[in-house]
C-alpha cells in the first residue's frame, strides 16, 4: 500500500494542473469570441508567421 | 418607427453568455491611451464566416487611422481602435463598400456588460468545485469499496484537507444569500444548504478524529458543485438577455447637434444644457423637450400618443423628447434635459404600477417557503428523537446530518434554471428575449391579452388604400411631387404609385415647403401635394395628403391606412384559439382604432386613451382577477407595461418601454407572442413536475435516512439519481 504515498500526491497534482490551467484560460479572456475562433483556424492569412 | 430590428440577433444563446465578459480590460487601456487614441464599437449583423472575419479585418486596418480592428464573430461585432478623429460614419461607408451592413454602438451603453465579474466569478468556483468533488469522489469509492482501519482514516484526512477549503471557497454564495436573509429574520432556500453544508463537514470532521466509518465530505462536495450548476444556469439566461438588451440600447448612440454660433457641433446628449439651440434634421428624434425656435415641419409623435396623422410644427411648437421629426429641419431650444423631460416624468406612472408587480411570488420562493422549515423540523426531530432513545451524540448528530444532506434542495435548486434555460433558448432562436427571471412563468398564467395599435400591432407606416379612385393623369402629378419629398406618406405614395405602373408626369419647380407640403408648375399650372389646411380641404379622422392639381377643382385625398405587422393577425387568431380574450387600447382615434379592431376580429376596443387610462384598465383588469399580458411599445404605454402581470414590447420600442417590459421580441414578426405563451405553460408544467420528482426521491430516502439506515453512499446516489432525473426532464422540453 506505500505505492499510495505516490499516487495520491500526482494524482491531487494532476487534478490542480488541470485546475490551474482553466482558470488561466478564464482570466486571459480565451472565452469570449468561441465563434469567431473555431473559424479563425480555417483561415490562411497568418500561416506563415505569426501575426505581428 | 427607424429602429433597428434585426432578427440577426438571435444567435445561440451559449455563446453570447459565454463572451459577455467581451474586452474586459478595454476601459482601462481606453484611459491610459485616451489622448492618441478613439475607441468605436460597431455591430455587423451579416457576418458569418470566417472569409467575412478577414474582409472587415483587412478592409478596417487598411483605412488611415485605425491602429488595431479585431472581429467578434460570436457577438458580430467589431471593436476598432483608432485615432480621436475618426467617426464611426466614415467607417460604415468603408464596410457598406466591402459588402456588409454596419451600424454604430454606443460604448458607454455597452461598458455595463463588458464589466461582469459575477459570471466569471460563479464560474471559477464551479470549476473549484467540481475538482475538488471529483478527487474527494476517487477516495470515497475506496473507502465504499473496504478500505478500512488506517488506511480509511488517511482518505478521510485528505478529504477533510480538499473538503474545507474548497466548500469555503465555492460556497461563498451560499453563505452570503443565507446570512442576508437571516439578518433580516427570514427563510430561503440557501438557508437549510448552508446548514447542511456545515453540518456535514462537522460532524465527519468529528467522526474522522474519532476514526469513524461514515464521512459526508463528498456529498458536501457534490452538493456544492450541483448547486452551483444551477446557479450558473440560472445566471447565464439571465446575461443573455441583459446583453442583448443592451446591444439594442447600444444601437440608439445618443448624440445631437448643437447650433455653437451658427456652426454645427455634434455633443452627446447628456452635455445638453438648458437654453441650448439644437438642430433636428428631418428623420431624427428630439433629444430634449423644448420650443421650437426656427424651421417648419411635422411631428409623428406616435411613439408617445399613439396618434398616427402627423403634428404640424412651426416655431412656438412645444415638443416633447422622444418625437419624430419628419420634413425639414427643425432648430430646438431645450427647455428641459435629461432627467426632466417628459421621458423620464413618465417614470413617475412606472413607479405607482411597479408596486403591483412585486407581489408575485416566484415557484422556486414558494416551494422554498413550505420546504425550508420542513426540512429543519424534520432534521431536528430526528436528532432529538435518536438522543433521546440512545443518548449517544455522536449518533444522534450523524443521522440528523444525514437527514439534512438527502432532504438539501440539491434537485430543486436544479429543477428552476434547467427548465427556464432550455425554454429561454429556445424562444431566443425563435427572437424573443426573456428579460426577467420569472416572466415565463407568469407568462404561463395569462388569459388575457391587451395590444397597443401603433407600433405594435401595425408598423407605422403608412400604406396607400383609394389609388384606384383618381385618374391616371393626377397619378402622375402626385407621384412626381411626391418624389421630391421624403416625408412618410409620400414615400408610400411613390411606392405605390411606381407599383401600379405610373410614370411621373414632367412637373417643374419642384420644391418642398417643410411642414405643408411640395409643390411645381406643371403645363403652367402650379400643382401641390401636402397637408389638408395648406390647400384649404377638410381633414377627417383619416390620415390623408391633399393634391390640387391647380385646374380650380376642390383637392382631393389620398387616404392611408397603417400597414398590418406581419404575423399580427396570426398571433391574434392563435391567441383566439387558445381561449384568450385579446384587448386593443390604444391613444389613436376611435375611427383608426374601430378599423383595425374589425380588421383583425377584436371584438373588444378602447380608443383615445390615456396613458393614465391605459394603467388603470389593466389594473380592472387584474383586480377581476385576470392575468394580463401587456404587448406595447410607445411611451405612453409604459405605465401599463408595468402595471401588467407580464409584458411584451417590439424591438422597434423606445428605449423606456423595453425598460418596463420582461420580453423583448427581437423580430418584426409578432406570431412567436402566442407561440411563447405555449411554450411557458410546457415551461411551467416541466418545473412543477421537476418539484413533484424530487419531492419522490425525498419521501423514499427520508426514512431511511431517519431510520438510520443512510450511508454516505447511499446520500450520494439519491442526490446525483435526482439531479440527473430532473436535468434531463427539463431537456425535454427542447
Amino acid at each position: 500500500m506505500s505505492v499510495l504515498a505516490y499516487l495520491i500526491p500526482i494524482s491531487l497534482l494532476l487534478g490542480g494542473g488541470a485546475l490551474a490551467a482553466f482558470v488561466y484560460t478564464v482570466r486571459s479572456n480565451q472565452y469570449d469570441d468561441p465563434e469567431g475562433d473555431s473559424r479563425r483556424i480555417l483561415s490562411e492569412e497568418w500561416d506563415d508567421h505569426p501575426k505581428p | 418607427m427607424t429602429a433597428q430590428m434585426r432578427p440577426a440577433m438571435a444567435v445561440c444563446p451559449g455563446c453570447v453568455a459565454a463572451s459577455t465578459e467581451a474586452v474586459e480590460t478595454a476601459p482601462t487601456e481606453a484611459v491610459e491611451t485616451a489622448p492618441t487614441e478613439a475607441r468605436l464599437a460597431l455591430s455587423l449583423p451579416t457576418i458569418h464566416c470566417q472569409a467575412c472575419i478577414s474582409k472587415v479585418e483587412r478592409g478596417l486596418n487598411d483605412h488611415p487611422g485605425i491602429h488595431s480592428a479585431r472581429v467578434n464573430l460570436t457577438l458580430k461585432r467589431a471593436l476598432i481602435e483608432a485615432d480621436p478623429e475618426v467617426r464611426a460614419d466614415d467607417l460604415i461607408p468603408v464596410l457598406a463598400d466591402l459588402g456588409f451592413e454596419a451600424h454604430e454602438l454606443d460604448l458607454a451603453t455597452l461598458a455595463a456588460t463588458q464589466s461582469d465579474r459575477a459570471g466569471r466569478d460563479l464560474l471559477m468556483r464551479l470549476a473549484v468545485a467540481g475538482f475538488a468533488s471529483m478527487n474527494v469522489m476517487l477516495l470515497s469509492v475506496s473507502v465504499w469499496s473496504g478500505a478500512s482501519d488506517a488506511t480509511r482514516d488517511m482518505f478521510h484526512w485528505i478529504s477533510a484537507a480538499i473538503a474545507f477549503p474548497a466548500v469555503i471557497f465555492a460556497g461563498k454564495p451560499f453563505f452570503t444569500n443565507a446570512w442576508s436573509a437571516l439578518r433580516v429574520g427570514r427563510l430561503n432556500m440557501d438557508v437549510p444548504i448552508v446548514l447542511a453544508l456545515v453540518l456535514a463537514l462537522v460532524t465527519s470532521l468529528w467522526e474522522t478524529s474519532l476514526s469513524g466509518d461514515h464521512a459526508y465530505f463528498d456529498a458536501a462536495l457534490t452538493l456544492t458543485f450541483l448547486l452551483l450548476a444551477g446557479r450558473y444556469l440560472d445566471y447565464r439566461t439571465r446575461a443573455v438577455a441583459r446583453s442583448a438588451a443592451e446591444e439594442l440600447a447600444a444601437l440608439e448612440v445618443p448624440r445631437a447637434i448643437r447650433m455653437e454660433d451658427d456652426t454645427e457641433v455634434e455633443v452627446p446628449v447628456a452635455d445638453l444644457a438648458y437654453g441650448d439651440l439644437i438642430l433636428v434634421r428631418p428623420g431624427g428624434r428630439m433629444p430634449v423637450d423644448g420650443v421650437i425656435a426656427t424651421g417648419e415641419s411635422e411631428l409623428d409623435r406616435s411613439l408617445l400618443t399613439g396618434e398616427t396623422l402627423p403634428v404640424f410644427a412651426a416655431p412656438g411648437t412645444q415638443v416633447s423628447a422622444g418625437e419624430v421629426n419628419l420634413t425639414g429641419p427643425l432648430v430646438v431650444r431645450a427647455e428641459a434635459v435629461g432627467e426632466d423631460t417628459s421621458l423620464h416624468r413618465m417614470a413617475d406612472l412606472v413607479a405607482i404600477a411597479e408596486s403591483g408587480r412585486s407581489r408575485y411570488t416566484s415557484l422556486a420562493d414558494s416551494a422554498a417557503k413550505l420546504y425550508a422549515p420542513g426540512v429543519h423540523i424534520l432534521s431536528a426531530l430526528a436528532f432529538v428523537g435518536w438522543y433521546l432513545y440512545t443518548f449517544d451524540l455522536r449518533m444522534a448528530l450523524n443521522i440528523a446530518a444525514a437527514v439534512l444532506i438527502i432532504t438539501c434542495p440539491c434537485a430543486l435548486g436544479l429543477a428552476v434554471p434547467a427548465v427556464t434555460t432550455a425554454a429561454s433558448g429556445r424562444l431566443f432562436k425563435k427572437g424573443m428575449l426573456i428579460k426577467h427571471s420569472t416572466a415565463l412563468e407568469r407568462l404561463a398564467g395569462v388569459d388575457t391579452v391587451v395590444f397597443d395599435k401603433t407600433g405594435t400591432l401595425t408598423t407605422g407606416t403608412p400604406q396607400l388604400e383609394n389609388l384606384e379612385v383618381f385618374t391616371r393623369a393626377e397619378l402622375e402629378i402626385a407621384l412626381a411631387l411626391a418624389e421630391g419629398s421624403s416625408h412618410p406618406l409620400s414615400r408610400a405614395l411613390t411606392a405605390a404609385a411606381r407599383t401600379a405602373g405610373i410614370a411621373p408626369a414632367d412637373v417643374t419647380d419642384l420644391q418642398e415647403r417643410p411642414g405643408f407640403g411640395t409643390q411645381g408648375q406643371y403645363m403652367g399650372r402650379t400643382v401641390r401635394l401636402g397637408r389638408a389646411a395648406w390647400l384649404g380641404a377638410d381633414q377627417g379622422s383619416q390620415t390623408a395628403a391633399w393634391l390640387d392639381t391647380g385646374e380650380g377643382a376642390a383637392p382631393r385625398g389620398f387616404l392611408f391606412h397603417d400597414a398590418l405587422r406581419p404575423g399580427a393577425a396570426e398571433a391574434v387568431a392563435q391567441l383566439h384559439a387558445a381561449g384568450k380574450e385579446v384587448l386593443l387600447i390604444s391613444g389613436d382615434t376611435t375611427a383608426a382604432v374601430e378599423d383595425l379592431a374589425q380588421r383583425l376580429g377584436i371584438q373588444k376596443w378602447l380608443a383615445e386613451a390615456l396613458p393614465e387610462d391605459k394603467a388603470e384598465r389593466i389594473q380592472s383588469l387584474s383586480d377581476r382577477g385576470h392575468k394580463v399580458l401587456m404587448v406595447g411599445d410607445g411611451l405612453n404605454d409604459t405605465a401599463a407595461l408595468t402595471a401588467a402581470h407580464v409584458s411584451i414590447s417590439p424591438a422597434s420600442a423606445l428605449d423606456a418601454a423595453r425598460v418596463a417590459s420582461d420580453i423583448v421580441l427581437l423580430g418584426q414578426d409578432l406570431e412567436p407572442i402566442a407561440e411563447a405563451c405555449v411554450v411557458a405553460s410546457k415551461a411551467t408544467k416541466r418545473i412543477r413536475e421537476n418539484f413533484r420528482i424530487a419531492t419522490l426521491y425525498n419521501v423514499i430516502a427520508v426514512p431511511l435516512a431517519i431510520a438510520g439506515f443512510a450511508t454516505p453512499l447511499i446520500a450520494a446516489l439519491a442526490m446525483s439519481s435526482s439531479s440527473i432525473t430532473v436535468s434531463l426532464n427539463a431537456l425535454r422540453l427542447k
